[in-house]
This record gives C-alpha cells, sequence and structure tokens, in this order.
C-alpha cells in the first residue's frame, strides 16, 4: 500500500487521529485511549498487515510525555510511525502494546525505566538497567544527579 | 529438627542457580537468572545494567559529530555500522548528498567489519562447545582485517571513521591491494572453517534442533539479524530498506528454514560469503573524489524526528532523533539488535538442558555494551 492509501485507511478507522503534512515518514498521532485499537487493527488487518514492531521510543519534551512506535509490514515492506503524547508528565501512562508485539516487553521496560511511563496490561513491568531502589528516572529532562551529571 | 527431603521431592523442585555476571559464556557482564528442574530450563530471567553508560542521556549534552565516538562504544564488533547509522541519520535529516567515493568505502568497510565480527563470533561460539582450536583459526584470520582498518582509520577496534557527510580520512594508498590480498586468502581459508567444525558430529549434535524458534515467533518477538534469519524471517535491512550502495550490488540474503541454533550458524557462515562477495564487486571500482562533503561548522538539524535503519552484525540497529533545531539532539534513541535478541531467549531455552543454554546465547551473538549502552 502505498503511503496515501495507508493514511485513507486509518482515517476510516479512527476519524480524530491528526497526520501532519511534510513528514519524511508518514507519522500518525492518536490519542493514548484509542492507540491500542488502531495498532491492533493495523496488525490484523490483511491489507496493511503491521506485524513487525521495530522501535518503542519515549521523549520527554519537557512540557508533555509521548511515544513513538516504528511500525513495518514484513510483507508488504511499508514502515509509518505512530504518535501518542500526553500532558500528564508527572504519571503518565498508556496501554501496552505487548498483546499484539510481544517484542514491546523490552521496550516497554526499558522506557518504564529510565522515562517512568508506566504500561498498562504489561506482563512485568520492572526497572531494566537500574536498580529496583533508584531513585527517579535518568532520562527526564529535569532529572538531576549532582554527582555523575557534570553541567557545563 | 529439619524435615528430611526424600530424593524424588528433590527431583520435582525447581531451583534458580545464577549464570553471571561473570561467566565464560555471557562473554561480557550480564547475569541470567535460571530456574532449572533438575538439568532441565524452564525459565531464564536475565538481569543487564551492569555496563549501563548513560549514552542516550550524554548524547543530550553533545553535538552530533561528538555523539558518533559514542556510538563505537555500544557494539564494539560493528563499529563501523554504529556510526553509519548516525551520520545517515544526519545526512537524511539535512538533504545533503554524499560523494560516490565515500559510499564506495561505507560499503567495503561496513563488510568487513561484518566478516570480523562473525569471525569472532565464529571462534568465541566453536570455543563455547569445546573447540578450543577455533579460537586460533577465528582470530588468526581476523588480524589481517584489522590492520587494514588501523592503516585507513588509525585505530584497530573502535575506529570513529565516518563522519556526517563523509569520513574522517581517506583510505590508505594500499588499501585496495590489501583488501584483494585479504579476500584471496580468505577465500581459500573460510571453507577450513567447515572442515574444522561445521562437519563435525559433536558439534552438529549439539546444535541440531536445539533452541527453536518459529518465524512467526521471531517477527512477533523482533529477533533480527543472522538469528532472525535463521527462523526464515527476511529481516536483512540491506534489502528491505537500502542505503549506502546495498541497492546496486548484488547479494543473496541468507535464509534458513529450520530456526535451531545450527541454521544460525550457517547464516552466519553465508553471509560472510556474501560479505566477500559485495566486497569484491566494489573494490576496483572507487570512483576518484572527495571523502567528504562540504559540512559547516555548526550541524544544526531541523526541527522533528528522523530514524535511519542499519544492518550491523547482529541485527537491526536504529538511530532515533529528536531534534528541537539547536546544535544537540532532545532525545537519541539507538534500538539495540542485542537487547532485543535477547527477549527470545527465554522462548528458545526452554525445556532444553542447562548446557545447550551456552550453546543456544552463543548462537544469539550477543555483545553487552551494546545491550546495555
Amino acid at each position: 500500500m502505498t503511503d496515501e492509501q495507508i493514511k485513507e485507511k486509518i482515517l476510516k478507522i479512527l476519524p480524530e487521529v491528526e497526520i501532519p503534512e511534510g513528514k519524511p515518514t508518514l507519522t500518525v498521532i492518536v490519542p493514548p485511549d484509542k492507540l491500542f485499537t488502531l495498532a491492533k487493527e493495523l496488525k490484523e488487518s490483511p491489507d496493511t498487515s503491521f506485524d513487525y514492531l521495530i522501535c518503542l521510543t519515549g521523549v520527554d519534551y519537557g512540557k508533555s510525555m509521548s511515544v513513538f512506535y516504528h511500525i513495518t509490514s514484513t510483507k508488504f515492506n511499508h514502515t509509518i510511525i505512530l504518535k501518542t503524547s500526553t500532558q500528564n508528565r508527572e504519571t503518565p501512562a498508556f496501554d501496552s502494546v505487548y498483546s499484539i508485539w510481544k517484542t514491546a516487553e523490552y521496550h516497554e521496560r526499558e522506557a518504564y525505566d529510565l522515562l517512568g511511563i508506566t504500561f498498562n496490561n504489561h506482563p512485568d513491568l520492572r526497572r531494566m538497567f537500574l536498580d529496583e531502589d533508584w531513585v527517579g528516572h535518568p532520562l527526564r529532562k529535569d532529572y538531576s544527579d549532582p554527582i555523575n551529571i557534570v553541567e557545563r | 529438627m529439619a524435615e528430611i527431603l526424600e530424593v524424588k521431592d528433590i527431583a520435582q523442585q525447581e531451583y534458580l542457580i545464577n549464570m553471571g555476571p561473570q561467566h565464560p559464556s555471557t562473554h561480557g557482564v550480564m547475569r541470567l537468572v535460571v530456574s532449572l528442574n533438575g538439568e532441565i530450563v524452564k525459565n531464564v530471567q536475565p538481569h543487564c545494567g551492569y555496563i549501563h553508560r548513560g549514552i542516550e542521556k550524554m548524547c543530550e549534552k553533545l553535538t552530533y559529530p561528538q555523539i558518533i565516538h559514542l556510538t563505537d562504544r555500544m557494539d564494539y564488533l560493528s563499529a563501523h555500522m554504529n556510526n553509519a547509522s548516525v551520520c545517515l541519520t544526519v545526512e537524511k535529516a539535512l538533504g545533503i548528498e554524499i560523494p560516490e567515493r565515500v559510499k564506495y568505502i561505507r560499503t567495503i568497510m561496513d563488510e568487513l567489519q561484518r566478516i570480523a565480527s562473525h569471525q569472532l563470533w565464529w571462534c568465541a561460539f566453536g570455543m563455547d562447545l569445546g573447540g578450543l582450536t577455533c579460537f586460533f583459526y577465528g582470530l588468526r584470520d581476523r588480524e589481517p582485517i584489522l590492520d587494514i582498518f588501523e592503516e585507513s582509520t588509525g585505530s584497530r577496534l573502535i575506529q570513529s571513521y565516518y563522519t556526517p557527510g563523509g569520513l574522517m580520512n581517506d583510505i590508505h594508498p594500499d588499501f585496495q591491494k590489501k583488501v584483494k590480498e585479504f579476500i584471496k586468502y580468505f577465500r581459500k581459508i573460510l571453507p577450513e572453517y567447515d572442515q574444522l567444525l561445521t562437519g563435525n558430529v559433536i558439534f552438529q549434535e549439539r546444535t541440531k534442533g536445539i533452541g527453536i524458534l518459529s518465524k512467526e515467533e521471531a517477527i512477533n518477538r523482533g529477533l533480527t539479524g543472522p538469528s532472525g534469519r535463521g527462523s526464515g524471517f527476511a529481516c536483512d535491512v540491506r534489502k528491505r530498506a537500502p542505503y549506502h550502495l546495498y541497492d546496486k550490488v548484488d547479494f543473496k540474503e541468507c535464509l534458513y528454514e529450520e530456526g535451531d541454533t545450527f541454521a544460525r550458524y550457517k547464516v552466519r557462515i553465508d553471509e560472510m560469503w556474501e560479505s566477500m562477495k559485495i566486497i569484491e564487486q566494489l573494490i576496483d571500482n572507487i570512483p576518484e573524489g572527495d571523502y567528504t562533503a562540504k559540512m559547516k561548522a555548526v550541524i544544526k538539524l531541523p526541527e522533528g524526528e528522523f530514524f535511519q535503519r542499519v544492518e550491523t552484525a547482529r541485527g537491526e540497529l536504529i538511530c532515533f532523533i529528536v531534534s528541537d533545531g539547536n546544535k544537540n539532539p532532545l532525545r537519541v534513541k539507538f534500538r539495540s539488535p542485542n537487547l532485543i535478541n535477547l527477549a527470545s531467549l527465554n522462548v528458545m531455552s526452554k525445556d532444553f538442558k542447562i548446557a545447550d543454554l551456552v550453546a543456544i546465547s552463543g548462537s544469539l551473538d550477543l555483545v553487552i555494551p551494546c545491550m546495555d549502552r
């Protein structure tokens, strides 16, 4: 499917999504509570068949918290990016996509560890790299560690 | 008085043992907590983070040319490809057209690096399974590649050779001669690897039918690189989303359907042949020209998100940069192929013996610094 066809298809499934123009890869901005439904539909529908989650990235913008999903189809080889954001920066929570793509397990654990993003319905949400008793989430913009991080 | 357990009770009890953090078969500081029933593996719980250096956090304070030097330290056996991921992302974001000469050299360097990485994997894997001679064979043949790297880039392991827009410096005048000599030598020597290890009955007994992962499971769990291709998952980024000159050269994507440890082994041996084929097609045709495009002194990326998929020796690496228009990125994410491949270890090793766990984790070819970043 071409980008245009995918765009049409997504707008048919979920009319409230926002698709910004001029991005190098088709990017779809989805409301957080609708992401799971859309992702499931995109994977299971035979003409899109997005069966491989390449990468899941949490981003702290300072005012909001976002998660990017790079997904591709091994059958048709088309790639798109799903983006979802929340204004609740202190306790951000999204639905886990583990039941759709199992590879999300480690990606989500990493995002939880370093950014403090909670994923609902994740089977085993623990810290990935840091100790269980670590205070704070290092990749957040306001994280401070006067001993280990030298400000220049 | 403590209750005395009957022998049959003990046999049915699951118990935990620690493999690592210092264990010869993990090839780095990684800890596997293994649930055992007798010697049958029931569950493997990896614990990583022992050498977590916070590279992604450090990147947020550095400029783009500085970031390159950190990426070498992730997957140190695929240093060139790691550099390429950042360089290609920056070039894509700025819309820079890089000289043809750079593309040729980058492709050749990447493939040399892939051969060197697979050689080291081959010798370490052979040693894990008890074939000590493999270790000497592999390291002996890796040496000429490191010499070629040293001549052109100045260092042997972590080269930092690529820069946004081109290369750090031009190749050494002897580069083409040395590479051709190496290819000639290695074409003769690679069949020895098969004679020594591939055909060995003990080796085959220990790898065939061990640690099977189906194609559907491999796609769902994101198992990429030679490990994924051993399960029949056509995940080679060089074919799926070509970069460098991979759309112009002729090579085969090595796929096996079995999904066991032996299939993952065979993919890597075949890839060494394919890499040599790629280098041979390019080495005589390197065009004259600049080794770098003209770049501004301070590189600022436009606002937005940019990513580039790169095939390292272990799987699919993604460099994802979120920029707010400054000279530092807002966020950099590296999708570590090792970390995601590790997630499949639990499924692969379930109901196999503890000795097979060494073979299975060896066949995934894990590099721990890439995992922890």
